[in-house]
């Protein structure tokens, strides 16, 4: 492959472990020996090396400035990785988050001298709120998934406190892998509901599944094929007249904030990802933050604490208070991700109402420029529109020689981050793009005329260059079997 | 002994009342690379159509149905230790686990090799 945009590839050298350029006697400070003294440590002295590399101050600088050249991320490539919302970390969350007196606080400190930090928790709350519409918020979940987990804990308080024990939740087969791990997680069976041919719910698979045990449908909207689950008000009907919850998974809530009210859509909880649709550097594994909003119903289960503001300032409600409160206990030491909600409301009041419903706009005509460019030379999976990312699978590759992890490989020589590969599973080789509204126009026509040329590439036989990607990296085509068969996890001196 | 197919593509080879699965070849190379395996434990009693096993590759982790009910008789470690033999051999040696039937009838909705093999011809 050839390709000039991106990455920058001379002086491009790899880069050994610290421990591999250990140089036995060099030293980043020269101290005189110490004179003999007496130690106080009563013979616990060590007596080995300490089995950390010899270096000079140089070699260890060029050592970690040479690894952080090496990242690849949103900062300095376009990153079309669907299913994770990567979009841009505004510098002013960061300037937010390292504010003294928000990053330099404890959670044990008195709440009278942490009263700024309380309002920004409130504020922030207030803010999802009234954009999702919903009455209530539980701020301290860590993440997604783990949102998920507190939403389901919930709707499981809230279905006991009826006397009643459902056991089944039923999840869309496109689903996140977390939501059946979640359900699964809270002491539920797994049922799977069918896709139509038009990338949705089956409603009437799902309306046939529905019955006086299931306790919840967990729907993910715009769902993972980047589609509208338009019979979405069926089917909160139809899960509230058998008395059981609508969980919504809100992982692609960057296409509709600002446009469609959660409240309004029959939703009884709904996990909102922060770092993902309200900004903060995210990847392999975190920070997040999942704050969860709950109807009315759902309110009273929600574990604590929470913070309340009253005529005594800002408080913390660290134990169920009044008589209707049933929480369903706590799920997290401490208050929540509280790095995180200081850039979601730097992000959200800097952007303010409107700039966040113009972001999502521009996300989904974003990802629909990608679909309506690429549509022709790529396997579109469904018919568009689409909504915050564009789903392509593998058909156009057929008799090529070329698989998806083959096409993705080429994109890397060509300077871009690979897109989704195989997920969602609903999909053959599945590559799904999520372009976010970073991406202004001539980025996104870079990077559609390069996956055109690679298309046709592929179809042209060229499949012997696929195979030998990527060939601009430091290391070529990584073996991923033999490193989730055989891993090797840490570093070992080699035997004198 | 005689040998039945389902469309989740596992295979049993069935012995009087013990059968034998596994998954085709078919369900391997949609795989992938296999990189780990998790089988039932001896003595669990299993439900047609319910999850048994769970096999992961480098693309997707993906569970792995019984084809009959029955109780759990014995498993396979060596594909536990050595995930690759069901890339290498899926229908013969890298069989997952041995049951005993309690429904015998179940086997007539399952399809025989002819069957399977149309059934595969028509995904592609």
């Amino acid at each position: 492959m050839s390709g000039d945009i991106g990455a920058s590839r001379g002086m491009f050298l790899e880069e050994p472990l610290i421990f591999e350029q250990d140089t036995p006697g060099r030293c980043g400070v020269d101290l005189p020996e110490p004179e003999p003294f007496d130690d106080r440590l009563g013979g616990a002295r060590r007596q080995g090396a300490i089995g950390l590399p010899d270096l000079s101050e140089p070699a260890v600088v060029r050592h970690y400035t040479r690894l952080s050249q090496k990242n690849f991320g949103i900062d300095t490539v376009f990153y079309p990785l669907g299913s994770c919302t990567m979009k841009h970390n505004p510098r002013l969350g960061e300037k937010m988050a390292r504010l003294p007196g928000l990053s330099d606080i404890h959670p044990f400190q008195p709440e009278s001298t942490v009263q700024g930090a309380l309002e920004l928790i409130d504020l922030t709350a207030h803010w999802l709120k009234t954009l999702t519409g919903m009455p209530a918020i539980v701020m301290s979940p860590a993440a997604g998934a783990h949102g998920e987990f507190c939403g389901l804990m919930t709707i499981r308080t809230a279905l006991e406190d009826r006397g009643e024990r459902r056991t089944r939740v039923l999840v869309p087969e496109s689903a996140h892998g977390t939501n059946p791990a979640s359900a699964a997680a809270c002491g539920f069976a797994v049922d799977a509901i069918p896709a139509t041919a038009e990338g949705r719910v089956d409603l009437a698979a799902l309306k046939a599944k529905l019955g006086l045990d299931v306790a919840a449908v967990m729907l993910t909207n715009p769902n993972t094929c980047g589609l509208f689950e338009r019979d979405i008000l069926e089917i909160a009907e139809a899960i509230h007249a058998v008395g059981g919850y609508f969980y919504c998974d809100g992982a692609n809530y960057n296409a509709i904030v600002g446009r469609v009210r959660i409240v309004d859509l029959g939703i009884d909880v709904m996990h909102i990802n922060l770092h993902k649709t309200f900004s903060t550097p995210h990847g392999g594994g975190g920070p997040g933050a999942g704050p969860t909003v709950l109807s009315a119903a759902l309110a009273p289960f929600a574990p604590l604490p929470a913070v309340v503001h009253d005529d005594k300032g800002f408080r913390l409600i660290e134990h169920a208070a009044g008589s209707g409160a049933k929480p369903c206990g706590r799920i997290k030491g401490y208050h929540g991700q509280f790095g995180v909600f200081v850039r979601a409301l730097s992000y959200m009041m800097s952007m303010g109402a409107d700039g966040l419903r113009q972001a999502s706009s521009d996300a989904v005509l974003n990802a629909n420029y990608l679909l309506a460019e690429l549509s022709d030379e790529l396997s579109p999976s469904f018919a568009g529109p689409c909504m915050h990312e564009a789903l392509f699978d593998d058909r156009f590759l057929k008799d090529s020689g070329v698989t998806t992890l083959d096409f993705a490989k080429a994109l890397i020589d060509e300077g871009f981050h690979p897109m989704t590969m195989y997920f969602p599973l609903v999909v053959h080789g599945a590559l799904l793009m999520e372009p976010t509204e970073t991406e202004g126009k001539n980025t996104l026509d870079q990077f559609i005329a390069v996956v055109r040329d690679l298309a046709r590439r592929a179809k042209a036989g060229e499949s012997e260059a696929f195979k030998a990607a990527p060939v601009h990296t430091p290391r070529r085509r990584l073996d991923e079997t033999a490193a989730a068969r055989t891993p090797i996890l840490r570093w070992r001196p080699v035997e004198a | 002994m005689s040998t039945y197919f389902t469309k989740e593509h596992e295979w049993v080879r069935v012995t009087g009342t013990e059968g034998v699965v596994g998954i085709t070849d078919y369900a391997q190379h949609a795989l992938g690379d296999v990189v780990f395996v998790e089988l039932p434990e001896v003595g669990k009693l299993l439900t047609k159509g319910g999850e048994a096993a769970v096999v992961e590759s480098v693309k997707a982790a993906s569970e792995v149905f019984s084809p009959v009910s029955g109780e759990v008789l014995t498993i396979n470690a060596t594909v536990v230790d050595q995930p690759a033999l069901i890339n290498d051999s899926p229908e013969d040696g890298a069989w997952f686990f041995s049951v005993r039937l309690t429904n015998p009838a179940e086997l007539d909705g399952l399809m025989d090799r002819a069957a399977y093999d149309a059934f595969v011809k028509s995904l592609e």
